[in-house]
């Protein structure tokens, strides 16, 4: 019978099940970061138990580390409390550890795909709600809490209930100007921030076929936006083009047998799935979010709610707190709204393409007087130095962008980059979360070049009417 | 981990859809390294204003909410962050279930790893649990899980649904670890199948 990605992966690590019960799911890769993994070793301690397969585990620091010279130490001794804990149990526990200064360092989510080290028909998990990230690779990967991390460390498996699945299929092409991003915007102001719940997405279609590994890798990224833990594309010919070659990649197969093993994790033709929904992609515009739920979503040409055109009185009242919280009006055109802060990083918008896409529009242009600030956070070391190698440092830098090292940065405004009181920043991350970036701070989601735009125009502005230089 | 059987306690209205991990306990609380001590952190931005005095403008803080340990609320509770920091605060406050229309994914399992007992309830019966909670001060439900019941001050009962592994586990309060280890010999047959 023709299965689709994820039966196939699942009924592959299925260690044990009983009637009733969770089934035993065997974890091929587990992620670990310094903010969610702590009280899981502590409880390994607690109870004497060892991590079962720490071969299998990679760990990275993300979430604290600053984003400024970083020979000086954390100023939050908090902070340094949390990476020194990370680095002192991996070494007790013999686990890889991507410190601050390893030039292997960045977000857990752009690390893994970038060494190799997500590959197709895994599983993957990690503390982190973007682990579904890694399902661009055509692995089935989702995030899980501290005491699910434990339960790996111990075990290298979890207790799961299988998901229901979703295709969704994005149909024909992208216009010009509209990125992966500003597709998974649309796909969840579509199905809404609980759509998925429940389910794992297969992101299937023309659209994503012919987007590259990145662009897929934005869109796994906000699978966790529509409520679903996980998110995937069927590996095929640029899943693994983009994978040879890389660190990790098995040396002990010829690239013949690995690229065949990988290939018969692809869905079957007329395989079926529990619910589908389907978009054209042609009719896709620039997305920017005007709320604090990511499914509080338009196109850069619409404008924010009027609250007497909405139906339901619970979405009523959210989408009323949601405008008071933003200092927005009821029908302002998206257009006019004017940021001041200006963020391009995270693990949905930090790799090389982003970067290059955000520099593109930006060359020849300053930083527009309303813009405080705005910094560039690239994804990982190896993809600053990538971008310093391609001279896009250079030209942020002549616009009037400060350019970063690596990490989550003001993506959840844990370490020292975050938005003050009022602030309001276009931002390439995922969520639009009242205070996410900073205590009465204001987030826009858009893609990096929306971003870069609106930090040259110092309003949102359509991408596609853009004037390079 | 903790079981959990019955419970009689105070309700606490959370009037909102979409309820975030970030608002459920912000950021800047997630640098320790306990697993404990998270309660005065819980709902923070909402809770306390700049000078850190309660915000009266947040129904919780209402006096005649002190002491609830079930909280009510609406569609999509806990989405966002996989942070178990979220139900740790929500325990360490002294919330022990959550009513709601809905829950995202990665916050449900998270509360049934912590003793905490999530119910999902049809929204005409979340409504009127919201209407009842105000009108009558000291509003107080007993959940039964064993017998998959909430009762009612007039005595009426609100059946439920609940996974029942999932069920198993909280009312023996189950260490999971321990109980994969069981299979301990299974895990290694499956590693040494796979050549793994």
């Amino acid at each position: 019978m023709a299965r689709n990605i994820y039966e196939k992966i699942w009924e592959a690590h299925v260690v044990h099940e009983e009637s009733g019960k969770d089934a035993i799911l065997y974890i091929d890769r587990h992620y670990v970061h310094e903010v969610t993994s702590a009280q899981a070793f502590e409880g390994l301690r607690l109870t004497g138990r060892k991590v079962r397969r720490p071969d299998l585990t990679f760990a990275t620091m993300d979430h604290n580390i600053p984003t400024t010279d970083r020979s000086k130490p954390i100023e939050d001794p908090l902070s340094q409390q949390q990476v020194d804990t990370l680095a002192a149990n991996c070494k007790e526990f013999g686990i890889t550890c991507f410190g601050m200064n390893d030039p292997r360092n960045g977000i857990v989510h752009v690390v893994g795909p970038e060494l190799g080290l997500t590959r197709p028909g895994m599983t993957i998990v990690c503390g982190d709600s973007h682990t579904a990230t890694h399902g661009a690779l055509g692995a089935l990967a989702f995030g899980i809490g501290t005491s699910e991390v434990e339960h790996v460390l111990a075990t290298q498996t979890l207790l799961q209930k299988k998901s229901k699945t979703m295709e969704v299929r994005v149909e024909s092409a992208l216009p010009p100007g509209v990125t992966a991003k500003d597709v998974i915007l649309a796909i969840i102001g579509k199905i809404g921030t609980a759509g998925g719940t429940g389910y794992v997405i297969e992101y299937t279609g023309d659209a994503i076929r012919n987007m590259t590994i990145e662009e897929r890798l934005t869109v796994c990224n906000m699978t966790i936006e529509a409520g679903a833990r996980g998110g995937l594309v069927s590996p095929d010919a640029t899943t693994f083009a983009y994978l040879k070659g890389r660190d990790y990649i098995p040396k002990d197969k010829s690239w013949d047998t690995l690229v065949a093993e990988w290939s018969a994790w692809a869905s079957d033709p007329g395989c079926s799935y529990d619910r589908v929904v389907v978009l054209d992609a042609s009719e896709i515009e620039p997305q920017v979010t005007w709320g604090t739920s990511p499914g509080m979503v338009t196109s850069v040409n619409g404008t924010t709610p009027v609250l007497s055109r909405i139906a339901g009185a619970n979405e009523r009242l959210a989408a009323q707190k949601a405008l008071e919280y933003m200092g927005l009006g009821e029908g302002v055109a998206i257009r006019d709204i004017k940021p001041n802060k200006i963020f391009i990083g995270s693990c949905t918008n930090g790799r090389i393409e982003d970067l290059r896409a955000a520099a593109k529009v930006v060359k020849g242009y300053k930083l527009h007087q309303g813009i405080e600030q705005a910094i560039v956070v690239p994804g990982s070391t190896r993809v600053k130095r990538q971008a310093e190698s391609e001279g896009l440092d250079k030209i942020f830098k002549e616009a009037g962008f400060e350019w970063r090292e690596a990490g989550c940065s003001m993506c959840l405004a844990m370490n020292a980059d975050v938005l003050n009181p009022g602030d309001r920043c276009a931002a390439t991350s995922n969520r639009n979360f009242e205070g996410r970036q900073g205590k009465g701070g204001r987030t826009h989601l858009v893609s990096p070049a929306m971003a870069a735009a609106a930090a040259a125009k110092g309003h949102f502005t359509d991408i596609r009417e853009w004037e390079f230089k | 981990m903790k079981p959990f059987t019955t419970l009689t306690g105070i309700v606490a209205p959370l009037e909102a859809l979409n309820v975030d991990t970030d608002q459920i306990i912000p950021k800047q609380f997630l640098k320790r390294i306990e697993r404990t001590g998270y309660e005065n952190f819980l709902f923070f931005d909402w809770r306390f204003l700049e000078d850190g005095s309660q915000n009266p403008g947040f129904e919780m803080n209402a006096p005649r909410y002190g002491g609830a340990s079930i909280l009510l609320t609406k569609d999509n509770f806990g989405c966002g962050s996989s942070r178990e920091h979220a139900p740790w605060a929500l325990d360490n406050y002294g919330f022990r279930c959550i009513l709601a229309t809905s829950f995202a994914d990665i916050f449900f399992n998270n509360c049934f790893n912590n003793g905490i007992l999530p119910i999902v309830l049809p929204p005409d019966t979340i409504e009127r649990l919201f209407k009842e909670v105000r009108v009558k001060e000291g509003y107080t439900l007993t959940i039964d899980l064993p017998a998959q019941t909430i009762t009612c001050p007039n005595g009426s009962k609100i059946p439920f649904d609940v996974h029942p592994f999932k069920k198993e586990c909280l009312v023996n309060g189950w260490d999971q670890i321990g109980l994969t280890l069981l299979h301990e010999d299974k895990i290694a047959a499956y590693e040494r199948q796979r050549g793994i």
